[in-house]
């Protein structure tokens, strides 16, 4: 049996460390070894889509080795229909980060390249570990990339990002390490997949709960803890922006779907109301913050929030369906079908802004204008991606947003109204900003002089846009795939725990 | 060619010719962008009247499933397609008018840019719209009709450097959604209570969601009255309706042959058809049908009375085509939903003629749209006067032109129809007729008759538009002429529409048709001289003659005898003030509030600096970060963390 999982982790992480030591420092080297090691490991990827059976909850591609015979933690490693889908978005948007850090990072490339590429292999461990310890290892490690990609590579206001950032993040994490702690000490091992079957009383279950939701609603990040992510992505290089919105804003959610519905499911369902609100408020309320954005990458960050809230919401309202199902499935396969699609749209969102700041080196809106004019291929993908942005059928962003509307409805009129209202004021931002920045007549003279897409732009966009359409106009390979994964999360989620 | 298949070419042809074009426009250029769509659309032309045959043949509805979009909440939501004669009947219309628009667009375009861009625009236009037509459920007719959305919103933004422009491409799409989210919650009730979308189920339950309530429990509103209104909410949108009719006149800053694409064959009728395509679900609620009839009647007067101040020809043709839409409308609501799609019909001949004689003229002009400017015009362009004026005599209802037919027979069932608030209907309906031959005969005296009022240089240019031009106006005046003589016994006699469309519990507001078996088009022709609506008509026109050419000074003199009427009518009913004004002004000020007040003094005032103390003594410890150093030193920890991962590896 191949061990894909453990050739998808260690093969990216010793490619970056293979990076920081090697002598060659020329730049052309650099890129060429990132790309390659990329693109072999999102082949590797591929060639372990072929192997993955569909229609099964149980987890694939297991391995299992002691690793901490102490503490009973284990190298434990497997994948079902909900995490594989993740791991196969975060190889490729590594590829495509690599492509679209080509040219433009001057400074200590090969670190840069370095960063990505360990960042992948960390960011697979976390959506493969099965063993509580290791997912909190991945996890935690995860942060170290991104705070020197953020800080080394940022904007001016770079260090107080990275110390929001890591502030808000690091202390969330904190509590869901005693969290872990408590469940390993009450199960005798870090197996999650044995947290998810142990009886536990109520009061653990609520500290599970909201341990697991300080670290969760950090990374989603739900409202009132998001405020560090426009800080965030503004500093961020565009290469961050896109890996922090494709891929570390779904290991909330991840986390809400592998931690806190199966382990804690009376504790989840108690809370679920407070949870629907704090959704709905980050649907209704950060669309109104988008729309006065004056800066395009903080605008698209707010998007970001407000299209998290769809994932949250199509989550707990599970609980509020117990007659229905099939609908609460619905629901949850919309919120995992949203977190594949955002990582779509938001990461070609974010390097659409990246393509434009690269060339007049502002984000501000009012700095743009006419780009249509003098950009037509980049004024192409851009409203494209837009398009997906406010849920156009046809696009994956209407997918999982219909898929939540339509369960919600059902939980609650008012829920699903209140979700509805983001076909408006989604609308409302996204295109604001396209008639600022794309349309409108050319009024400065250095967005006059501006060129279209290089060859190897295009090359980063163009997959992103087929992937777009092609999961708007038949979704049902992804939800196919994650189908029977879901019907027993939820199983799991609406059966009662507490012990008789 | 199996049925099955001839859709599927009128579907994909449009649509790969759109992507050839669009996308490929360096390779093919610009006569490779018009040969292509044109053929496209041609070719989609004739395998729809193909289709149309067929299912004259068997007036059966044929249902097939393409693919599988997604099997989610127990339900399989398919792309497919349903073919009877009301979606038929739509194809062609759609395909003939498209095609008459691609033909004219090569003279209209000619000099401009983006010319392979609109091609391309026009193809992906028609492709949504057959997908809307053809659609066996609502979801696939929800993704045609936000498809038409998309490129309405592209289209009307095609000059997208005119800020005019895509200000209001943005209008248009945001009043739109508004609709498109009551569409949406309409599909979830229906949901809800059917568990899919797909029309047969709707179709086969509706009766009994006409008795459920959508609550739960006993009384109130049915499962049926809430799915009818709320989807209402979303045909109004697209059909321009009250009040949410806002974006269709500012849509005059596309191109001219889009207006006329966007208004008379394709977009703003999609609402008329979803009613009709869902009549057996609207009959099964009187409120809702009363809704409709009252939006629909009020909207035909109203919208009406603004065609009577415009300047710009076009939005004088858009204010009309509102008010057209308003006498389909009162005519789903009043029962009669063959009458309703009938007037859809002859509406697309004429009202598309209109556009693009006005477009004809506006070239004439140099692009002049004020018809103030104008005047004289029909000894210069003779074709352009005489198809614009049968253009015209059909939107009026002139006895014996197409328009005539579908006008008098919805103001004829709505004064029979059993639904509640026929009456009031009937009387606007009414007074819209005499508002419709005003607004209508002003412009064309004002535009072709009088004397020519534009300057030297214009005037000394003026002539005929070149052949792409006329040609497609004489192939539209003849349907504008002759559609009614054909279709008004079978369309409205009941034959043709056998089995389509729900039927009203009580009475049938057609039923004079077919109580009379012997009444033929010249029967019907001959009795209208009696009803009121001829002398209104008439009265109608005879206003615009004293006003506009024998005393041309009498209406600024109504105009200041009536200051405020006139003001509130010249201000459009303050309506875009308050979209523009209150709402868009309202929702910056709710985000600027939200903005500064909740994320930044609240949140990052209060919550994350509250604690600001603690966040200052981590910050002096995590200081170091800034020296570069600790790179380094985090690439160790990870390379320790290698090695650890691979210790565990090996044993």
């Amino acid at each position: 049996m191949t061990p894909w999982l453990s050739l998808l982790i260690v093969l990216p992480l010793l490619g970056g460390l293979v990076l920081l030591v090697v002598p060659d420092r020329s730049p052309a080297f650099r890129r060429g070894w990132a790309l390659a090691v990329s693109l072999l490991v999102f082949v590797l990827n591929l060639a372990a889509l072929a192997h993955f059976r569909d229609g099964t909850s149980a987890m694939q591609f297991v391995e299992s080795a002691p690793w901490i015979p102490a503490l009973h933690a284990r190298y434990h490693l497997g994948v079902d229909g909900i995490s594989f889908p993740f791991i196969l978005l975060t190889t490729l948007s590594t590829v495509l980060v690599v492509l679209a850090g080509w040219r433009v990072i001057e400074r200590q490339q090969a670190a840069y390249f370095a960063a990505f590429l360990i960042m992948e292999g960390l960011m697979i461990g976390v959506f493969a570990a099965l063993d509580a310890l290791l997912f909190y290892l991945f996890w935690e490690a995860m942060l170290i990339p991104m705070f020197l990609i953020i800080g080394i590579w940022g904007g001016p206001r770079r260090i107080y990002a990275t110390i929001k950032f890591f502030l808000y993040t690091f202390l969330g994490s904190v509590l869901m390490l005693l969290a872990i702690l408590d469940l390993a000490h009450k199960t005798g091992s870090f197996d999650i997949l044995a947290f998810q079957r142990a009886p536990l009383g109520w009061g653990t279950q609520i500290f599970v709960f909201l341990a697991f939701f300080a670290a969760f609603a950090v990374k989603v990040p739900m409202w009132p803890v998001h405020t560090w992510l426009p800080d965030a992505h503004v500093e961020a290089p565009t290469g961050g922006s896109v890996i922090l919105a494709a891929i570390l804003l779904k290991m909330g959610a991840y986390g809400f779907l592998r931690f806190s519905l199966p382990i804690a499911p009376d504790a989840s369902r108690y809370l679920a109301f407070p949870m629907i609100v704090l959704s709905l408020i980050a649907i209704v309320y950060i669309a109104f913050v988008a729309l006065v954005q004056d800066d395009m990458k903080k605008l698209v960050a707010y998007s970001s929030i407000a299209h998290m809230g769809f994932v949250t919401l199509g989550f707990f309202i599970l609980f509020f369906l117990f007659l229905h199902p099939d609908v609460a499935h619905m629901g949850v396969e919309g919120g995992i079908f949203q977190m594949i699609s955002h990582g779509f749209v938001s990461g070609a969102l974010f390097l659409c802004v990246g393509v434009l700041y690269d060339r007049l080196h502002t984000r501000e809106i009012a700095r743009y204008g006419g780009v249509a004019r003098v950009m037509p291929w980049f004024a192409f993908f851009f409203v494209l991606f837009a398009m997906a942005n406010v849920a156009l059928p046809g696009t994956s962003g209407f997918v999982g947003e219909f898929q939540v509307i339509l369960a919600s409805w059902q939980a609650s009129h008012w829920w699903g109204l209140l979700a509805a209202t983001s076909l408006v004021t989604g609308a409302a931002y996204t295109l604001w900003m396209i008639r600022r920045v794309v349309f409108n007549p050319v009024v400065h003279e250095d967005v006059a002089k501006l060129s279209d897409l290089t060859p190897r732009e295009f090359l980063v966009l163009a997959p992103l846009a087929v992937l777009v359409l092609l999961f708007g106009l038949w979704p049902e390979p992804i939800l196919h795939m994650m189908h029977a994964s879901v019907v027993h999360l939820v199983a799991q989620a609406m059966r009662r725990k507490l012990p008789a | 060619m199996s049925l099955d298949d001839l859709v599927l070419g009128v579907l994909l042809l449009p649509l790969a010719a759109a992507l050839i074009a669009g996308l490929g426009r360096n390779l093919v250029g610009r006569t490779g962008a018009h040969v292509l769509t044109i053929l496209a659309v041609a070719l989609a032309f004739l395998a729809s009247a193909l289709i149309l045959r067929r299912v004259l043949a068997d007036p059966r509805p044929h249902v097939f499933t393409f693919y599988t979009w997604m099997m989610s909440g127990g339900a399989r939501f398919a792309v497919g397609a349903w073919i009877d004669r009301l979606s038929a009947l739509m194809m062609v219309v759609v395909t003939f008018v498209s095609l008459a628009v691609h033909v004219y667009t090569i003279g209209y375009m000619h000099d401009d840019p983006g010319y392979a861009r609109f091609f391309s625009y026009l193809s992906l236009f028609t492709f949504a719209m057959l997908l809307l037509v053809v659609a066996n459920n609502l979801l696939e007719l929800f993704a045609g009709w936000e498809g038409v959305g998309l490129v309405s919103y592209l289209l009307i933004g095609f000059w997208f450097e005119r800020p005019s422009a895509s200000r209001a491409a943005v209008k248009a799409f945001l009043l739109n959604r508004v609709g498109d989210l009551a569409f949406l919650l309409g599909m979830a009730v229906l949901f809800a209570a059917v568990h899919t979308l797909s029309f047969r189920a709707i179709f086969a339950a509706a009766p009994v969601l006409g008795r459920t309530p959508i609550l739960g429990g006993s009384g109130g509103m049915t499962v049926a009255t809430a799915a009818a209104l709320l989807l209402f909410v979303g045909a109004s949108a697209k059909s321009a309706q009250i009040p949410l009719h806002a974006w269709l006149p500012d849509s005059m800053e596309g191109p001219t042959p889009i207006s006329a694409l966007i208004h008379a064959a394709t977009m703003v009728t999609a609402g008329i058809y979803l009613v009709a395509r869902l009549s057996p679900l609207y009959v099964q609620s009187a409120t809702a049908l009363s809704v409709v009839l009252l939006i629909g009647a009020l909207t035909a007067f109203f919208m009406g009375l603004l065609g009577i101040v415009a300047t710009d020809i076009k939005r004088v043709i858009a204010y009309s085509t509102i008010s057209q839409l308003g006498y389909m409308c009162a005519g789903l609501g009043a029962g009669a939903f063959a009458a309703g799609i009938f007037h859809l019909v002859t509406h697309a001949f004429f009202k598309a003629l209109l556009f693009l004689g006005a477009g004809s003229v506006i070239l004439a002009m140099h692009h002049e749209q004020d018809m103030r400017k104008m005047g004289g015009l029909r000894r210069f362009m003779p074709v352009t006067y005489i198809t614009f004026l049968v253009g015209s005599f059909a939107l009026v209802a002139f006895p014996g032109f197409s328009g005539f037919f579908s006008k008098d027979a919805i103001i004829d069932a709505v004064g029979r129809s059993p639904v509640a608030g026929a009456s009031l209907a009937h009387l606007l309906l009414l007074g819209g007729v005499f508002v419709t031959a005003l607004y209508t005969f002003r412009m064309v005296f004002l535009v072709f008759h009088g004397e020519p009022r534009m300057d030297e240089h214009t005037r000394a240019h003026l002539h005929e538009s070149p052949l792409v031009v006329t040609l497609p106006l004489v192939a539209l005046a003849i349907p504008a002429l002759a559609a009614g003589w054909v279709m008004f016994r079978p369309l409205l006699g009941g034959s043709f529409f056998a089995g389509v469309f729900g039927r009203l519990p009580h009475g049938h507001p057609l039923g004079f048709v077919s109580r009379n078996p012997h009444l033929t088009p010249l029967a019907f022709v001959a009795g209208a001289f009696s009803e009121p609506s001829f002398w209104l008509m008439i009265a109608g026109i005879a206003t615009a003659w004293y006003g506009y050419l024998y005393r041309p000074a009498f209406p600024a003199r109504a105009a200041a005898a009536f200051h405020g009427l006139y003001r509130l009518f010249v201000q459009k009913y303050y309506v875009d003030v308050f979209y523009e004004v209150i709402c868009a002004r309202a929702g910056w000020l709710v985000g600027r509030g939200l903005s500064t007040g909740g994320d930044r003094l609240l949140i990052d005032g209060g919550l994350v600096n509250g604690s600001a103390r603690l966040v200052g003594a981590m910050a002096r410890r995590l200081r170091p970060v800034q020296n570069g150093r600790l790179y380094r030193y985090a690439f160790v920890m990870i390379a320790a963390l290698v090695a650890v991962l691979g210790y565990a590896l090996l044993t």
